[in-house]
């Protein structure tokens, strides 16, 4: 028996470890560490912290952006992404103003936010998936264009005045403390975690990411599994963009301005593979607790934002340079 | 044929276009000294895009290259206020050095530890910037508060052309030769043509990469002191955004995002269609606010025409092979 087992050169486990001690071992579950290791060292640093009216608020630091990091979560699995996100949240919110301004109500606004959303990732899917074109070039294009029409029309003016109404979606609370937004970011969780974990689609999307060319061969639509994905980002941005834009009240061109690079650090910081083919919606889920609760807890000790947007930078490329660092080391 | 077929020869018919366009209502914009005037100020965005097309070569991207001339603006301002005797030349070295090392900290990224460029960079654009506010805390640095000497350099005019410009053409005639006649410049064509054939002939594709980091972080750290001393201010949101004109130009000149295609001359014509389109604008009495629209829109037309162009090269070859069998 210890004669075979020292001629084979490589060790073959007889048994995988089981499911609970990989649960221990994932990434999520470390990123579960991280976050309830801030909410503790929040609460000591400063005495505001526990209040659950500031704690609701802190949600509102990453809700818009957990909408958006979902869909792009699929799409970055996928091989692909989008970096217009935040440009499409400025289109969206331009197309309210003047739609509010043509003395429309909530509905008409609010389906005009998601329209615009969605025919703007139309054109980023059909120039992806019908010209051939790399995302990255398409969405840093778009990413300009989206923006750069939403400067055209409201130059350095703003719009205001949007209807009591409207006010709900991003100043609501659905019952005590909980917002509106939070409702609506739970359950988008639930519904992206079931069409990527649990649906054809979401495996289509897996084998996509994994190997285009194999997921083609095997029988999968490629090409409108991506195109989907693109519209679903565009959704969200759009829906991001009703949420934001009633939160403030007001619409300016420079609404948003640099949130994809918040969203794709969520992304990432949650366990997706940025070359796409891996990665959970939990992750997701727990990544943007830990952004909203890094950003919230250095904004109750008066950090500035750019300075937080430092240690979001270290953030994602630590999050990814420590494991590989870890295994150089081990390996060396 | 070929010649005329050639990405460099369209775009400087599509140049020339342009100006004749302009020229029939507004005759002055193409008198001599305006259009020097218009490479003078494109020289920044020359400068950047030629780093920039070596780090695309090798199949990467660098989004730092804004963040990294801001902050090495910032120190060179800050080292002006604080040492006003300083000689420009010192400025300028150290202006070099800190781009090269910013450059380094994203190719050491890449290179040793393999993390997808545009993760890199897109990390260190908004680290690098976060530096600026710390260093500055948040102020200003105004022109009064700057020496003669330093804002003088770049607009000092040796044959009409100023300083500003001179160093672009010095900067493009150094990275034309490089790119030609050296091994280095060979070796990140190869790099992002074949990577795997690239190690096969004993090339470091990593090294490459990194190599091609510190290049465009060098030169991003030169047009960092440029800019500052030209526009006479510094602050944290300097050329914010300024790394999506730089891809641009490197898009519309040619630069193929997958890496291996792209010339030096390609990348200049990209970088002055975009400089002659945002002079214009003000000359033909558009609001500046169109310039954002139409540099996104530009992007996206020659990413169109680069890809259609290579496939029917494409379609060439499968055909002659099948004739061939």
């Amino acid at each position: 028996m210890s004669s075979i087992a020292t001629n084979t050169g490589r060790k073959i486990p007889d048994q995988l470890t089981s499911p609970a001690s990989r649960a221990l071992r994932s990434w999520e579950s470390l990123l579960l560490l991280v976050a309830v290791f801030i909410f503790i060292l929040n609460s000591f640093a400063s005495p505001y912290f526990l209040d659950p009216w500031n704690l609701s608020d802190a949600t509102f630091n990453f809700t818009e952006k957990a909408m958006i990091a979902f869909a792009m979560a699929l799409l970055i699995i996928a091989g692909e992404i989008d970096l217009s996100v935040a440009a499409i949240i400025a289109l969206a919110s331009t197309a309210m103003g003047i739609v509010m301004q043509a003395g429309f109500g909530t509905p008409v606004i609010v389906l005009t936010g998601l329209a615009t959303g969605l025919l703007c990732g139309a054109f980023n899917g059909l120039m992806v998936t019908r010209l051939g074109l790399p995302s990255i070039v398409v969405t840093i294009g778009t990413m300009s264009l989206f923006r750069g029409i939403s400067f055209i029309i409201l130059g350095d003016g703003a719009f205001r005045g949007y209807p009591d109404s409207f006010a709900v979606f991003g100043q609501g609370y659905a019952f005590w403390v909980i917002t509106v937004e939070f409702v609506i970011f739970a359950l988008l969780a639930v519904i992206y975690a079931v069409i990527l974990h649990r649906t054809n689609f979401g495996r289509a999307v897996f084998a996509i990411g994994n190997n285009p060319t194999a997921a083609l061969f095997s029988g999968i639509r490629v090409a409108r599994v991506k195109m989907i994905l693109f519209l679903l980002t565009g959704l969200m941005s759009g829906l991001a963009a009703v949420c934001l834009t009633s939160r403030l009240g007001s619409t300016r061109s420079s609404i948003a301005s640099g949130m994809e690079l918040e969203v794709v650090t969520m992304v990432v910081l949650g366990g997706v593979n940025i070359l796409g083919g891996t990665g959970t919606i939990g992750g997701v889920v727990i990544a943007a607790f830990v952004m909203g609760l890094v950003t919230f807890g250095l904004g109750l000790l008066n950090v500035p934002g750019i300075v937080m947007s430092i240690f979001i930078g270290l953030l994602l490329i630590g999050v990814i340079a420590l494991p590989r660092l870890w295994s150089r080391l081990r390996g060396a | 044929m070929t010649m005329l077929k050639s990405r460099e020869a369209i775009l400087t018919g599509a140049i020339l276009l342009l100006l004749i366009l302009i020229a029939t209502r507004f005759p002055g914009f193409v008198a001599p000294a305006n259009l020097m005037a218009v490479f003078n100020d494109t020289s920044p965005l020359m400068i950047l895009a030629l780093g920039q097309m070596v780090v695309i070569l090798t199949r990467c991207i660098d989004l730092s290259v804004a963040a990294n001339l801001a902050l090495t603006g910032m120190i060179c301002a800050m080292l002006n206020v604080a040492f006003p005797g300083l000689p420009v030349a010192v400025i300028l070295i150290v202006a070099l050095a800190c781009g090269a090392v910013m450059g380094a900290v994203n190719g050491l990224l890449v290179w040793k530890l393999a993390i997808p460029p545009i993760v890199v960079t897109l990390g260190t654009m908004t680290i690098y910037r976060g530096i600026i506010f710390l260093l500055s805390d948040g102020a200003w640095i105004n022109s009064h508060e700057m020496s003669p000497a330093f804002t003088g350099f770049p607009r000092t005019q040796i044959l009409g052309l100023p300083v500003l410009g001179w160093l672009a053409i010095l900067v493009t005639a150094g990275m034309a030769l490089i790119m030609a006649r050296t091994p280095m410049g060979r070796s990140f064509y190869a790099a992002g043509n074949n990577p795997h054939a690239a190690v096969y002939t004993g090339i470091d594709v990593g090294r490459a990469q990194f190599r091609a980091f510190v290049i465009s972080g060098t030169l991003a750290g030169l047009a960092g002191y440029l800019w500052i001393s030209r526009y006479a201010v510094a602050y944290v949101d300097i050329a914010g955004g300024f790394e999506l004109d730089v891809v641009a130009a490197c898009v519309i000149g040619g630069v193929s995002i997958a890496g291996g295609v792209g010339t030096v001359l390609g990348t200049i014509l990209g970088a002055l269609f975009l400089g002659v389109i945002k002079n214009a604008l003000p000359v033909v009495d558009i609001s500046p606010f169109w310039q954002l629209a139409i540099s996104g829109a530009a992007i996206l037309v020659a990413v169109t025409f680069n890809s259609r162009s290579g496939r029917t090269r494409g379609r060439i070859i499968l055909k002659s092979v099948e004739k061939a069998t």
